[in-house]
């Protein structure tokens, strides 16, 4: 029988080398995929890790392509501590950057100064008010929260399709689906750094993101309201003694991540796009519940992940564009990546205990 | 004291004689240098026994001395590290419970495992291989019933059954398979003392018949009245086999703990304090399908009062905590009020708030967070109370330093300053849990099964702290189901009963006997008259 053992004591060193160790063994299996697939497994590597990050501007646009990453797992992390499933941030994205798009399109003589607030907060509205659904069919009727955020995903997306192409399009889009571009109060601008310019895409939302993962970290960690968010994961029960109810953090939890998916959209297109169009997302939503885990539910390590996740991205695009890679191999590599990840830091929690069957035993004491 | 516990188990009528078995006997069962150790803790040490037909034998150990380990290693739940079971004489080595039944050995353990919507019957043919007819079983399960006078009846429906009449579906369950060890877990720690005779009535005639019975029980006076010889573990270590008669409670209890046993001593309350706690009429229906309705309680509380709830586990005990707790809160079904002040409406902060501190039986994960630290712990029931939380923003300096002082107060040994809840064993988590309460001085103290799984010293040590604390004018409500500790500390005694609570009696005035009944259900004043 094999069983994962929890260890006893968790060394630093270990700890640290986790990473370390995961990337070389991804690197090694990478290059035997690649070499067996017939490209070069060093020309591969290099496409995948050194070549998105090898300008200071392709590094600023790592950030870029982590930022909706960052946000989205920010929130997530407050749900998964608390045991509660919303695997649907992507249908909350959409509906963050419906709600920011309503503004930013209908209040749009607004100066900039009153127009950034307002579209987060309609961005942080919609992404909170979809996720509202499930939280009360849970707390009311006790559905399961994964299956309806999950389904209303895939209802946000043909809502924002419909609203493209029915009565937000622009008349002037020759029947594209798309809606008028926002006004330039409505866009997240570029940061312009002395002397030096831009720096590739870097926007202020990157910024934002970071604070926001922070401000995560600190409520999480410090706050009292992060308590009773831990207590409910860790044993429910302790938390309705502690005089918490269970129906309000699970409500809690489903608003925060979905208002933090919300701004996500809300930035995702103000910063990148500039209106809206049916595919805001490259599956954002989905992609972050991998960072939010990578990260152990740790808010500040959701930079990091984010960072990691985005790199693969962008490092998958790179491989297809310079060798002409498949997706499906990129994606592959992505796989690897993330399972060595993922597995080297539950090795590092656990030890694997591979007990003999009884019989077997049996036989050696016997004898 | 008047009041001390004698469970009339203690009665010498009936109890059977059997005279030490000779050694040219062969065993039943032989244990020899029986060894099984868990991670470091080595649970089992050197455990070597015999057990021959027709005997009752008596396991008997503190909370962790190893008892439950050793007959799961003969039952073959789990293998032993090193060490021989002789079965018969011949060496055996058991891979698992159905070996273990077929050999001829049967088990009923302390937590039943019926489904409680189907029949007797139906839950008999669960278990059994062979799937034998329902018509078939009906008939055997009434035969061997009426031959042993067990009184089990195949047709009724499982949930409709006592907690005396399950375990005895879980006897006939192992009977159909004729065994010839019968291993029973703590058999009466569920049962009313009325309840453990009838069930001594019927082991004593199964040892008759020639089965053997290996009988688990940390409560001596029973173990003294059925039981003709007894193996006493300590720590995992065997302490020794002795004949029963020629021990006394007192001596086997030192075997038991190794030190001489103390006791608390209990004052006499001051005569009508003032009522600190009341409940009127409180109801609830029952929360799941198989819970139990409370029943228009009302108790007072004094101060200066232990007041002690006995009562068999599943009579409301759970049931009535979450709604003195705050947990459950009724729209209008009675009253809870602390110092003329209704707090029935008030959650769990706020009763806290307003003086009274709560220790439900469960600590893992209902009174502590195991994966949480000591500090995060004391934040668990501090959070409303000031000082604790600023602007929202824990005080994590004020909430170690109050877990560390609690440790200290509360003699609570800590393998680090700041450990989880999880590092703790049982009886010191529950140190901390009650001195966390404790050290807040509450006006009204509730606390359910305190020293529940906890070693004796732990025990004797919680219970002195819930006198001192009523002894300096606060009001402890005490529910537990271990009567010994009713009778030791508590000033005044109710008894919960099918969600009913009886009117509360002074402890001087009652005896096991009276308790016992009120337990199993008879009126308080037929109670009373006998």
């Amino acid at each position: 029988m094999i069983s994962l053992v929890p260890r006893k004591d968790i060394s630093l060193a270990l700890t640290v080398m986790t990473p370390v160790i995961a990337i070389t063994l991804t690197l090694v299996v990478g290059a035997i995929i690649f070499a067996t697939l017939g490209y070069d497994p060093l020309q591969a590597l290099y496409q995948f890790f050194v070549a998105p990050v090898s300008r200071p501007d392709q590094v600023a646009n790592l950030f870029v392509k982590a930022c909706p990453l960052i946000i989205i797992a920010s929130g997530l992390v407050f749900c998964y501590r608390a045991n509660v499933w919303n695997i649907g941030a992507e249908g909350q994205l959409i509906l963050g950057a419906v709600f920011s798009g309503y503004v930013a399109l209908t209040f749009s003589d607004l100066p900039g100064w009153a127009m950034m607030p307002l579209m987060v907060f309609a961005g942080a509205l919609g992404g909170l008010l979809w996720a509202m659904i499930p939280a009360l069919l849970k707390t009311r009727f006790n559905t399961n929260e994964i299956l309806v955020s999950l389904m209303l995903t895939y209802v946000a997306a043909l809502f924002i399709d419909w609203i493209v192409r029915g009565p937000w399009r622009d008349p002037m889009s020759f029947g594209f689906p798309l809606t008028k571009m926002y006004e330039d109060a409505a866009l997240i601008s570029r940061i312009e750094f002395p002397g030096i310019g831009y720096l590739g895409q870097l926007h202020w939302g990157v910024v934002g993101a970071l604070m926001l993962a922070l401000g995560a970290w600190v409520v999480l960690a410090r706050m009292l309201v992060g308590f009773q968010v831990k207590v409910m994961g860790f044993a429910p029960r302790a938390g309705r003694f502690a005089g918490c109810s269970p129906a309000f953090v699970t409500v809690m939890v489903l608003g925060i991540s979905g208002a933090a998916a919300g701004v996500a959209g809300m930035v995702e297109v103000s910063a990148n796009i500039g209106q809206l169009q049916p595919d805001i997302s490259f599956g954002y939503g989905f992609t972050a519940i991998i960072v939010a885990f990578l990260a152990r539910l740790n808010p500040l390590a959701v930079i990091g992940a984010g960072l990691v996740v985005a790199l693969a991205e962008l490092g998958g695009d790179s491989a297809q564009i310079a060798l002409g890679m498949p997706k499906v191999v990129t994606g592959v590599f992505k796989g690897i990546l993330l399972f060595m990840l993922l597995a080297g830091e539950t090795f590092n929690r656990f030890h694997v205990e591979i007990r003999l069957p009884r019989s077997a035993k049996a036989k050696q004491t016997g004898g | 004291m008047k009041a001390r516990p004698r469970a009339n188990t203690s009665k010498d009528s009936g109890k059977k004689t059997v005279v030490a078995p000779s050694a040219h006997h062969m065993p039943l069962l032989n244990a020899s240098g029986i060894i099984k150790r868990f991670n470091d803790f080595t649970a089992n040490d050197d455990v070597s026994f015999s057990i021959y037909e027709g005997e009752i034998h008596a396991l008997l150990g503190e909370n962790g001395a190893g008892k439950s380990t050793f007959v799961k290693l003969v039952y073959g739940l789990i293998q032993p590290d090193a060490g021989v079971f002789e079965w018969r004489g011949d060496p055996v080595t058991i891979t698992g419970p159905q070996q273990a039944r077929d050999m001829g050995i049967g088990m009923v353990f302390q937590h039943f495992s019926l489904f409680q919507a189907l029949t007797v019957a139906e839950n008999i043919q669960l278990a059994l291989p062979g799937g034998e007819p329902l018509a078939s079983l009906s008939d055997r399960v009434r035969r061997i019933s009426g031959e042993y006078g067990i009184g089990v009846d195949p047709d009724a429906r499982v949930h409709n059954l006592s907690v005396g009449q399950q375990q005895r579906v879980e006897i006939m369950r192992c009977l159909l398979q004729n065994p010839s060890l019968l291993i029973m877990d703590e058999p009466t720690s569920v049962l009313t003392p009325q309840e453990a005779e009838q069930l001594f009535e019927v082991l004593r005639r199964f040892s008759d018949s020639g089965m053997a019975i290996l009988f688990i029980s940390h409560k001596l006076d029973e173990i003294r009245a059925l039981s003709s010889r007894a193996t006493v573990l300590r720590r995992g270590i065997n302490v020794g086999t002795v004949d029963t008669d020629t021990r006394s409670a007192r001596q086997l209890a030192e075997m038991m703990v190794g030190e001489t046993v103390g006791y608390v001593a209990r004052e006499t309350p001051p005569a009508d304090g003032d009522i600190l706690l009341e409940i009127s009429n409180l109801s609830r229906p029952r929360p799941t399908q198989f819970g139990t309705p409370l029943r228009d309680i009302s108790l007072k509380a004094r101060r200066g009062e232990i007041l002690g709830i006995a009562g068999i586990a599943g009579n409301g005990q759970d049931e009535l905590m979450e709604a003195l707790i705050g947990e459950w809160r009724g729209k209008s079904n009675g009253v809870i009020s602390l110092e003329g002040i209704d707090i029935s409406h008030a959650g769990p902060a706020l009763r806290r708030n307003a003086g009274i501190g709560f220790i439900p039986e469960e600590r893992n994960g209902h009174g502590a967070v195991p994966a949480m630290s000591l500090a995060y712990n004391n934040l668990l029931t501090s959070h409303s109370l000031a000082g604790a939380v600023k602007n929202g923003v824990i005080n994590d300096d004020a909430m170690r330093h109050a877990a560390a002082d609690v440790a200290t107060a509360f003699d609570v040994r800590l393998p680090n300053e700041n450990p989880l809840a999880s590092a703790l064993s049982g009886g010191n988590l529950q140190k901390f849990v009650v001195g966390r309460e404790i050290a807040k001085s509450p006006s009204v103290l509730i606390v359910s099964q305190p020293t529940w799984g906890v070693d004796v010293g732990a025990a004797m040590f919680i219970r002195a702290a819930m006198l001192d604390l009523a002894g300096k004018g606060s009001a402890v409500v005490m529910i537990s189901q271990d009567l010994e500790e009713v009778f030791m500390i508590a000033h005044r005694i109710a008894v919960l009963y099918d969600g009913h609570l009886s009117a509360a009696i002074d402890a001087t005035d009652l005896t096991a006997e009276k308790v016992g009944l009120l337990m199993g259900g008879s009126a308080a004043s037929e109670a009373l008259e006998t």
